[in-house]
């Protein structure tokens, strides 16, 4: 099926599609590298271009303003380009779309994925719909993804040149009507290239550090900070299979399965993971690598990027996971949930975690394991 | 012709301070405490200015400390009194930041607002006792123009915090009342330059004789040990030129003004019907300052209507801005009790000296435009 795409074209990178059309877009400016490039080459190519910073999170809470010195930067670039620049407060989006599920889910024992969220409800809904209102035709980001059409004018997003920084998985949930609207210029191009695009024009972006983490949890306080100032922390018992305590966890919220470290376990010996989670009850199951690993995993709250798609799919569980291969089936018994039966048995997914599904390079839909 | 509707953010320079300004932008560089003829000339204008700007704001000139404009004045008033006495500091919930931020800060109370804006007399006396050292209330809002009747405040302060002074922040009231007579009582008072014509950069405090005032800025002990720092010679003799102006014009500038931004108010009312105009009731708007318009419209996001408006010429705002430029929610807004999802669609129109007909005329045509745009593209909300 992937045989009638243009594969290796971005046909939606810069609107190059339509060469002449010249297109109002807005660019979501975080302050890095990528997304000043991106505002450049839309520049370049001869768009309406505007720079947009979202503040998200800050202000009223406790960690002070928000980046502050992120969206100077981004101002900054686009005063270098001679665009304008706006500051949009979606704070309260984020707070109810990303940072409260973050929270519940966490209480709940699951692992949540705030950069997905944050791209699905925020970067995505929210900045589509505030561009639409305000007359503009795209919004452009500066994600390392492409997005290919077929010669029928559906559109899909396909990973980026640069498979190292490859962020195809954290902007899976697009649809039609929003990939048609979205242009994404530095899919085509590598991280050096980015780099390297920028020293020429002399952006002071050029050298600045890739983001890392969770944007809301500062890296001196920590998640298990973050998460106590919101929901009582509780100690858990880790236990083996058969049931025999083996260890103890300050915070069973904050155990992951797969985790191996800081689960209080007696060293020497083959090593050990968690592989259930169970909060109301405050245990963590351990065993060894082999236990770690499923035949399945069922996927809840599906997107796709044009209407569902079953069978043998490549399967990625982590941003920057290896993809493996799966048959992808519905589950005749709930058809809101598919059922990824593993080529061979993989390890599990938390429960949470966004399950994305790929047609060779390219996404075709995604959701979240569910327990 | 765009319309300048911010004056509530800063003003046009006034030609008057352009002109005062000039002659210390190239020629009269000197320093004011130095003993040269460059030196006497600064001070004789520093003092001049000083002088002048005493006499519009009822002070003696002795009482006037120039500062960095109206949120040095305001920090200089909360935490000079508690640097100098301790106790407690009372501010109204409505306050300027540079005033909430340093009550909030050391501890101390903040007295609620009415839905009209108006300090509740009754809180404030439950929140007085002999602890408290400093008590500021503004005269007008920044956000949505409101008076406060200060002298009921200070009267009752005298009785219920008899050792309590009394500061008032009057950066937005005084292009448009005579802040001598309003803030008599008064023993601290700010103002700042850039909301009258005057420049950026520049303020004062009035500092009346028995308010203990300690310095928050240290060093070469200028402005008789209460602010130390180089005088901003070129901003103070701007500002007094731009006050005196002000004060000269005020009645004349008020009746013109209150007059278009009645238009205005009336206007956008009239083609948004369900728009809700902040703190006023059945029209009557004696109770704001006459630049002040401020609406608050249903189904429309701040952001984008000042998106739009910006493109279409007339700049206008919405709340206070964080430091990153975003909007952030207003916590003056939510002191009136105003639901959260209006107070999002929140506009401030402020007019001021240099305002037009045709300013007014644009912003009628311009702001239901826009409205009418944002609510036929549904925004979500």
């Amino acid at each position: 099926m992937s045989g009638r795409r243009e594969r290796d074209g971005n046909d939606r990178g810069l609107g190059a599609s339509a060469a002449s059309e010249r297109l109002r877009v807005f660019v979501a400016m975080s302050g890095g590298v990528d997304s000043s490039v991106a505002a450049a080459l839309l520049l370049e190519a001869g768009h309406d271009v505007t720079g947009v910073t979202l503040k998200l999170w800050g202000g009223e809470s406790d960690t002070g303003c928000c980046s502050v010195s992120d969206v100077d930067d981004a101002r900054r670039v686009a005063d270098h380009l001679g665009i304008d620049h706006h500051t949009f407060n979606f704070g309260d989006d984020f707070t109810a779309h990303v940072v409260e599920p973050y929270v519940e889910q966490h209480a709940a024992g699951r692992t949540p994925n705030p950069c997905v969220e944050c791209n699905r409800h925020v970067k995505f809904d929210r900045l589509f719909a505030r561009a639409e209102v305000l007359g503009f035709d795209a919004v452009a980001t500066g994600h390392h993804a492409r997005i290919v059409t077929d010669t029928g004018g559906r559109r899909r997003i396909a990973r980026g040149v640069d498979r190292a920084k490859d962020q195809s998985y954290v902007v899976h949930m697009l649809g039609q009507a929003q990939l048609a609207r979205l242009l994404l210029p530095v899919g085509d191009l590598t991280k050096d290239e980015v780099r390297a695009r920028a020293r020429a024009l002399g952006l002071r972006t050029a050298g600045k550090p890739d983001s890392q983490d969770v944007c809301f949890i500062t890296s001196a306080q920590g998640r298990a900070a973050f998460l106590g100032a919101r929901i009582p922390l509780r100690p858990g018992r880790v236990v083996d299979q058969s049931g025999a305590e083996v260890g103890r966890v300050p915070a069973v919220e904050l155990v992951t399965i797969g985790q191996r470290k800081g689960l209080g376990l007696a060293g020497g010996g083959a090593p050990r993971f968690a592989i259930d989670v169970d909060v109301p009850a405050a245990t963590v199951t351990v065993g060894s690598a082999g236990d770690l690993l499923a035949a399945e995993v069922r996927v809840g709250a599906l997107a796709w990027a044009d209407g569902p798609m079953a069978g043998d799919l490549l399967v990625q569980t982590s941003a920057h996971g290896v993809p493996h291969a799966a048959t992808v089936a519905v589950d005749p018994a709930d058809r809101t949930v598919v059922v990824v039966r593993w080529s061979d048995p993989a390890r599990r997914v938390a429960p949470g975690q966004s399950v994305v599904f790929y047609d060779g390079d390219e996404v075709v839909g995604g959701g979240s394991a569910q327990a | 012709m765009p319309a300048y509707l911010d004056h509530a953010a800063s003003t046009p320079v006034r030609p008057e301070a352009a002109a005062a300004a000039l002659p210390f932008l190239t020629d009269l560089h000197g320093n004011p405490t130095a003993a040269h003829a460059w030196g006497r000339q600064a001070r004789r204008a520093l003092d001049d200015a000083r002088d002048d700007l005493a006499e519009v704001l009822g002070a003696r000139p002795g009482e006037v400390v120039f500062t960095s404009g109206g949120t040095e004045a305001d920090n200089q008033a909360i935490a000079g009194v508690l640097a100098a006495r301790g106790g407690v500091a009372v501010c109204s919930a409505i306050e300027h930041h540079a005033v909430l931020e340093p009550v909030e800060r050391s501890g101390g109370r903040v007295v609620r607002v009415d839905h009209r804006g108006t300090i509740d007399l009754d809180a404030l006396r439950d929140a007085l006792d002999p602890g408290v050292t400093v008590v500021s209330v503004m005269l007008a809002n920044n956000e949505i123009g409101v008076l406060q009747r200060l002298d009921e405040v200070v009267e009752i302060v005298r009785i219920h915090a008899p050792g309590a002074v009394v500061h008032t922040d009057a950066v937005q009231a005084f292009p448009w009342i005579d802040v001598a007579d309003a803030a008599a009582a008064a023993d601290l008072v700010s103002v700042s330059a850039h909301k009258f014509g005057g420049l950026k950069g520049s303020g004062a405090l009035v500092v009346r004789p028995g308010a203990a005032v300690a310095p928050i800025l240290r060093g070469g002990g200028q402005e008789r040990d209460r602010r130390s720092g180089t005088p901003n010679v070129v901003g103070a003799v701007a500002m007094a030129a731009a006050a005196r102006a002000t004060h000269d014009h005020r009645k004349a500038t008020v009746e013109r003004v209150s007059a278009l931004r009645d238009r205005l108010a009336d206007g956008l009312l009239a083609a948004v019907p369900d728009a809700v105009e902040t703190a006023v009731a059945g029209g009557d708007r004696s109770r704001k300052v006459a630049g002040s318009l401020h609406l608050c419209v249903p189904g429309v996001e701040s952001e984008a209507l000042l998106f739009l408006l910006d493109q279409a010429g007339v700049a206008a705002s919405a709340a206070a801005s964080c430091a990153s430029g975003a909007l952030d929610p207003s916590h003056v807004l939510a002191a009136l009790g105003c639901d959260r999802a209006l107070a999002g669609g929140s506009l401030r129109l402020s007019l001021g000296w240099n305002t037009t007909a045709a300013d007014v005329d644009l912003a009628l045509q311009v702001v239901p435009a826009a409205v009418a745009r944002l609510r036929a593209a549904g925004v979500p909300r």
